[in-house]
């Protein structure tokens, strides 16, 4: 593996000690290009409705729609620091693809994208986009034809070509220096929301929330709150439809692999997954084709067995019902990642599910025990790309705050 | 561990690959037999992890099959024990099924390490284990008197090679080119300067990654290896029997011809070129 000392060495000159200027040019682009800062928005009704001020950074407003170009940029800009002709990159729900495509064509950088059949169907609009900017775009047919077959496929694709080639892994995963380097990468995030909610409030917020699939925009929203720690740092990860895991088919029919998961090794680090008695891995499974990896990143991993960060999980109904509520009481259409931070806003103020005692609209006091009365919520993404899972998903489920979707169903 | 060196004594060895319980666990045992009477040195035997990362799409589909078939550690274990062969085997697998075999309260990689040997395992070749991260399956080893392979690449280099050759037992593991699994046409020529490096190794070289023929067995160890490994070659004649329905035997048949044109090739390689004694 000397790829994995080539990176190293250049993640410890280029990204930690600023050589040949590197990030200053990141910054520089990241706010030219990206369009840094995005801003920390006072969310009015969702804090009348919760009783809690709520804050979203909205990272739906980065270039591209989501989080993810912040990471990708950094990476395929190393790439050029380093040499490398070419970079792959893995995707689920397909922004981390269309990121990577973005910053190659910005840089002028071949790049080569592996994607499962499965969300290849689920996210067209991001495939047309990669495409659009110059990227192949390879369909991985293995396994459930996720984010984790497509790992393993650009996994292999880089052990053949590592000399020409940079690996621009999508999330804070795999081997050292990956977790690292992405959690850097993206850091931005918290960076800028701290100093943002200081600004706006004098002070800094209670909670934190940000949903958690490989964690890159977790890590990024948490890593600079990481030492306040007046700070509770809330991890949401996706439910799917279940918690229980069906051994007989091998999947487990959610993502939160911090919340279930085992300890074990995968990908090059050791960390939560998702998997059997034996070790083996198990398929995911979230309504949120950006949340449906096995596996996390090991830092979270060992932010949450310290008790540094909590880790939470919401089903794909209250994931959907928060990407409804959210679109017509803001009028932001959020990723349906982001729907699941959103969702906790609600679980935690006792309102999600059919009304029972004590959840008759108004926020139980545990919420503010829990969430405090300043939350940041980190809107990872924009919505846009997943409107046809919404529409469909929504369709065949009870959504109370859905309109209705026949309409649109018709076409599809 | 000597068993594994001492394959490597007399002339080139031989190493095939299967992925054990392909394409079901009955046929599979007929397979591996047919590879030892078709004079097989060491047999890889497979370890099906449901994420093969460093295969490529013949011995994935291979895994694939086996995992379909029910293979599990437990399972694996009883297949080693049942097989019975006069050839040492060295389990090849991922390090999760390892690090998690035993139960809440066994001692890890120990636990996985010990019930091996007991089935009669001499070594194991483990891709993604990185030597840095080693130290606990190699204790293992030794404590059970089993070999640890690992795998070198084209491109490793310095500390990392220092560090795989203070920790690496019983032969190493040379990847004749970069990239994963599968079968090719021609050998690569980074096979000869990846040798060149490990010249002064007081351990076998066994070359894989690609050799499909006797041809090739014949021009890596005419290239100064010690032994060859095949995989995917073994692999096809066992997807295609299995596509094509055969019965098992006519399937071992044909991996007993192919696994003796392997080691005629490998043989005629050494006689081809006289290679210098290994200190």
């Amino acid at each position: 593996m000397p790829a994995i000392e080539e990176l190293t060495d250049a993640y410890e000159r280029y990204v930690l000690d600023n050589e040949d200027g590197f990030v200053d040019e990141f910054r520089d682009r990241l706010r030219d290009f990206g369009g840094r800062p995005t801003p920390l928005q006072r969310a009015e009704r969702l804090s009348e409705r919760y009783d809690t001020e709520v804050y979203l950074k909205r990272e739906d407003l980065l270039h591209g729609g989501a989080h993810k170009l912040n990471n990708a940029l950094g990476q395929v800009l190393l790439a050029k620091y380093m040499g490398k002709e070419r970079v792959v990159a893995e995707t689920g729900a397909g922004q981390h693809g269309t990121a990577t495509a973005m910053a190659a064509a910005h840089l002028d950088m071949p790049c080569e994208v592996y994607m499962g059949e499965t969300d290849i169907n689920r996210q067209r609009p991001n495939v047309f986009r990669m495409r659009l900017n110059g990227a192949d775009v390879t369909p991985v047919t293995a396994g459930r034809g996720t984010l984790k077959e497509a790992i393993n496929e650009t996994m292999r694709d880089w052990a053949t070509t590592v000399e020409t080639t940079h690996y621009v892994l999508g999330s804070v995963v795999g081997p050292h220096p990956f977790p690292a380097m992405v959690r850097d990468f993206q850091a931005v995030i918290s960076e800028e929301a701290r100093r943002q909610i200081r600004e706006q409030t004098d002070g800094l917020p209670d909670s934190v929330l940000a949903c958690a699939g490989g964690g890159s925009n977790t890590m990024g929203a948490f890593a600079a709150f990481l030492d306040d720690e007046d700070v509770s740092l809330h991890a949401v990860e996706a439910g799917g439809s279940s918690l229980t895991v069906d051994e007989e088919r091998g999947v487990a029919p959610n993502s939160a692999s911090l919340s279930t998961g085992g300890e074990g090794v995968l990908h090059g680090a050791r960390t939560r997954l998702l998997q059997d008695d034996d070790g083996q891995i198990l398929e995911s499974h979230s309504v949120s084709a950006g949340l449906d990896y096995a596996g996390v990143g090991p830092e979270l991993a060992h932010l949450v067995e310290s008790g540094r960060v909590r880790a939470v999980n919401v089903d794909d109904d209250a994931a959907l019902a928060a990407f409804h509520r959210l679109s017509n009481m803001e009028g932001i259409i959020p990723a349906l990642e982001s729907a699941h931070a959103l969702a906790y806003l609600e679980r935690v103020a006792g309102l999600d599910g059919p009304a029972t005692e004590g959840s008759s609209g108004k926020p139980r006091d545990e919420a503010h025990d829990d969430l405090g009365d300043t939350v940041i919520v980190n809107v990872s993404g924009r919505g846009d790309k997943d409107l046809e899972t919404v529409i469909e998903e929504t369709d065949r489920r009870e959504i109370e705050e859905a309109p209705e979707m026949d309409v649109f169903t018709e076409g599809l | 561990m000597d068993a594994i060196e001492s394959a490597f004594a007399d002339g080139p060895a031989f190493v095939p690959y299967l992925a054990a319980g392909d394409p079901d666990y009955d046929a599979s045992l007929e397979y591996v037999k047919a590879l030892a009477r078709g004079g097989a040195d060491v047999i890889e035997l497979g370890l099906p992890f449901s994420e093969p990362v460093a295969e490529g799409p013949t011995i994935q589909a291979a895994v694939n099959r086996s995992l379909d078939a029910g293979m599990t550690p437990d399972r694996f274990f009883a297949f080693v024990e049942e097989l019975d062969v006069d050839v040492p085997l060295v389990c090849m697998t991922y390090y999760n099924l390892i690090y998690r075999y035993g139960d809440d309260d066994a001692e890890r990689p120990r636990a996985f390490v010990e019930r091996a040997a007991k089935a009669g395992i001499e070594g194991f070749v483990v891709p993604d284990l990185p030597a840095e991260e080693a130290d606990p399956l190699r204790e293992a080893c030794d404590e059970f008197d089993c070999d640890l392979v690992f795998i070198v690449a084209p491109t490793t280099q310095g500390e990392r090679l220092d560090r795989i050759m203070s920790r690496v037992s019983g032969y190493v593991y040379v990847q004749a080119r970069l990239g994963v699994t599968g079968a090719k046409a021609n050998v690569s020529e980074q096979t000869g300067q990846s040798l060149d490096r490990l010249a002064e190794w007081d351990v076998p070289k066994a070359v894989g990654f690609g050799i499909s023929s006797g041809e090739q067995a014949g021009e890596v160890v005419a290239a100064g290896a010690d032994g060859v490994i095949v995989g995917s070659a073994l692999v096809d004649i066992v997807a295609e029997g299995h596509e094509a329905d055969e019965d098992a035997a006519t399937v071992a048949d044909r991996l007993e011809a192919k696994a003796r044109e392997l080691k005629d090739g490998a043989v005629a390689g050494a006689q081809r070129t006289p290679r210098p004694e290994r200190t």
